[in-house]
């Protein structure tokens, strides 16, 4: 196969990584916003926290690296589960201190305080981790699937030599992010569209007074939506940790403006739009990184943003709400 | 049947001198009302009178400054309006506020959030669809897809579905054909007949809500200026002239 196939399919492969931790930070942007119409600006430090938390964790438990026997099938669930329990519950805090007070103020003040919020964790991340890259213990082995025997001659029985394809990497690093995102991802989904709080969650933002009158705690219903969006933007920080190996205080932001959006250019508040909206920005990122230079990634980013606020403000999918009411 | 109704008799809603507001303006100026268990009640009145409000009081969505409702003699004018759905107090309301992006079968769900027995849901919500076969056709389509009777439908069939002693009716036959009017109204009877459920209706419609009612209350400018049984308003001449758009 030629180089240039070669990285294209190493391409796809970053894209799909890329989009499957963005879709869990975007799932919490569109669930909040769905359901208070508030783009939550803190949302992406959130995801910071998951990394920094399970960093802790690790740390504590001091397991040998890399993980292997219980440390992997025990531990590292364990602290997946911790690290999405502590975060949920870091935004179901944020939430009710900061936000539920201004849940009748008109919206600009709810979104200022959100970027307060913001500005405020990533202080605490530098004073608490310090102001500079942070290395994340490659706990998680790494071991590429293109150098596996087994997976060599499974390729040659079909003809083809995948040793001859040197550009291509595909580990278990990469597996075990799409093991948690796509599941997790698929869960969520099932939630809201099957169970009584899922349903309940829809009718919320949907009107929230006529879900009132159906006895709905509205009040809970919220609280529940920013636990679960916390809980998976946690799991994406610890998963992204596992898998990049490094981060910094700030990295909340960055990952946060690219799930807004993803989530914007899916139809913000709509929960599948959100999914589709990541796995084509993390798509596009993959090809900008590579075709035309990592230094221009956010530009052709956030020129989608743009262009997606100006044109098609609804996304792909249909917003539930109308983002111009903003 | 109309039972006889003695003056001890406790009433299942009894609303007093209530006084609600929106903001400064003062919509409810000392309502009271008594709703026995087992009678349609009509709330009839202009546009702007207090009646939609009187509703949302009573359903705890608004909360009154001054006044006191007691529902099967507990104090309900502070309770949340999500804790009086499993007291007992469901309601249709104004503009019938559909789940536009939930189903049909869902929106119905929703109307029974806080029952738990999950088998007479299902019996419950075939029932609905007995009194409203439409809703059956459309079960999987998304609610804001029906027509203005048909979510007329959906939304007394979910206030139904929470299984309420007392129905809250706001305006159910606003927007609707003649024909369809007639059919809301003849299921309108028959759950109160059927079910022995009480019901307060209100209606710009007052011929037909008198017609279908036991007693009605007149509100004008969120006071109750006369209430008497409904025959008895039915020829009251302030009545005919007004509401019944009679010379």
């Amino acid at each position: 196969m030629s180089i240039d196939n070669q990285v294209f399919i190493q391409n796809v492969i970053i894209g799909l990584t890329v989009g499957g931790y963005l879709a869990l930070i975007a799932l919490g942007y569109t669930m909040v916003y769905g359901i208070i119409e508030l783009i939550n600006f803190a949302h992406g430090d959130l995801f910071a926290f998951g990394f920094f938390i399970s960093l802790t964790i690790f740390a504590e438990i001091n397991p040998e690296i890399p993980l292997h026997g219980s440390d992997l099938y025990f531990t590292l669930p364990a602290v997946a589960l911790l690290t999405m329990l502590l975060t949920g519950s870091l935004n179901l805090a944020i939430d009710q201190i900061a936000y539920k007070p201004l849940r009748k103020a008109p919206r600009l003040a709810p979104l200022l305080t959100a970027v307060g919020i913001s500005f405020m964790l990533e202080a605490i991340y530098a004073i608490w981790k310090g102001p500079i890259q942070i290395p994340y213990p490659r706990y998680f082995p790494k071991e590429d699937y293109m150098e596996n025997e087994h997976v060599i001659s499974f390729f040659s029985k079909l003809g083809m030599d995948i040793t001859e394809w040197r550009i291509v990497s595909f580990t278990t690093k990469d597996l075990f992010l799409f093991g948690v995102t796509i599941p997790l991802v698929a869960l969520l989904t099932l939630f809201i569209d099957r169970t009584r709080i899922g349903k309940a969650m829809r009718a919320s933002a949907q009107d929230r007074e006529a879900a009132m009158m159906m006895g709905i705690n509205v009040n809970r219903i919220i609280a529940s939506t920013f636990f679960v969006g916390g809980a998976l933007a946690g799991v994406a920080g610890m998963v992204w940790g596992l898998y990049i190996n490094s981060g910094r205080f700030t990295m909340g932001f960055e990952a946060g403006l690219m799930a807004f959006t993803s989530a914007v250019l899916g139809g913000i508040g709509n929960i599948r739009g959100a999914v589709l909206g990541a796995f084509i920005i993390g798509m596009i990122k993959a090809m900008s990184d590579s075709y035309i230079g990592s230094e221009w990634t956010r530009v052709v980013i956030f020129g989608i943003l743009i262009l997606m606020l100006v044109f098609r403000p609804s996304g792909i999918l249909g917003s539930t709400q109308s983002i111009e009411k903003l | 049947m109309i039972k006889v109704m003695s003056q001890e008799q406790q009433p299942l809603l009894a609303v007093n001198n209530i006084h609600s507001y929106y903001g400064n303006i003062h919509a409810l100026q000392g309502i009271s009302l008594n709703i026995f268990e087992g009678e349609i009640v009509t709330l009839i009145g202009a546009n702007g009178a207090g009646k939609s409000t009187t509703i949302r009081t009573v359903s705890g969505v608004m909360h009154p400054r001054e006044g006191t409702i007691h529902f099967d003699g507990q104090p309900i004018h502070q309770f949340p309006a999500h804790n009086l759905v499993s007291k007992g107090i469901s309601q249709s309301p104004e503009g019938r506020r559909i789940f536009p992006r939930l189903s049909v079968r869902d929106n119905l769900a929703m109307g029974a959030y806080k029952r738990n027995d999950r088998r007479a849901i299902r019996q419950d919500i075939e029932r609905v669809y007995g009194l409203f076969p439409r809703l059956k056709e459309r079960a999987k389509q998304y609610g804001g897809t029906l027509s203005g009777g048909e979510q007329q439908m959906l939304a007394i069939g979910r206030a139904l579905m929470a299984r309420p002693r007392l129905l809250l009716l706001d305006e159910p036959s606003m927007g609707l054909a003649p024909v369809l009017v007639e059919q809301i109204f003849e299921i309108i009877v028959r759950i109160n007949k059927e079910e022995g459920t009480t019901i307060l209706l209100v209606e710009q419609n007052a011929l037909m809500a008198l017609e279908v009612a036991r007693r009605g209350y007149v509100l004008q400018t969120g006071m109750v200026v006369l209430h008497d049984n409904a025959d008895a308003l039915m020829h009251n001449e302030m009545v005919r002239r007004v509401y019944l758009g009679e010379e």
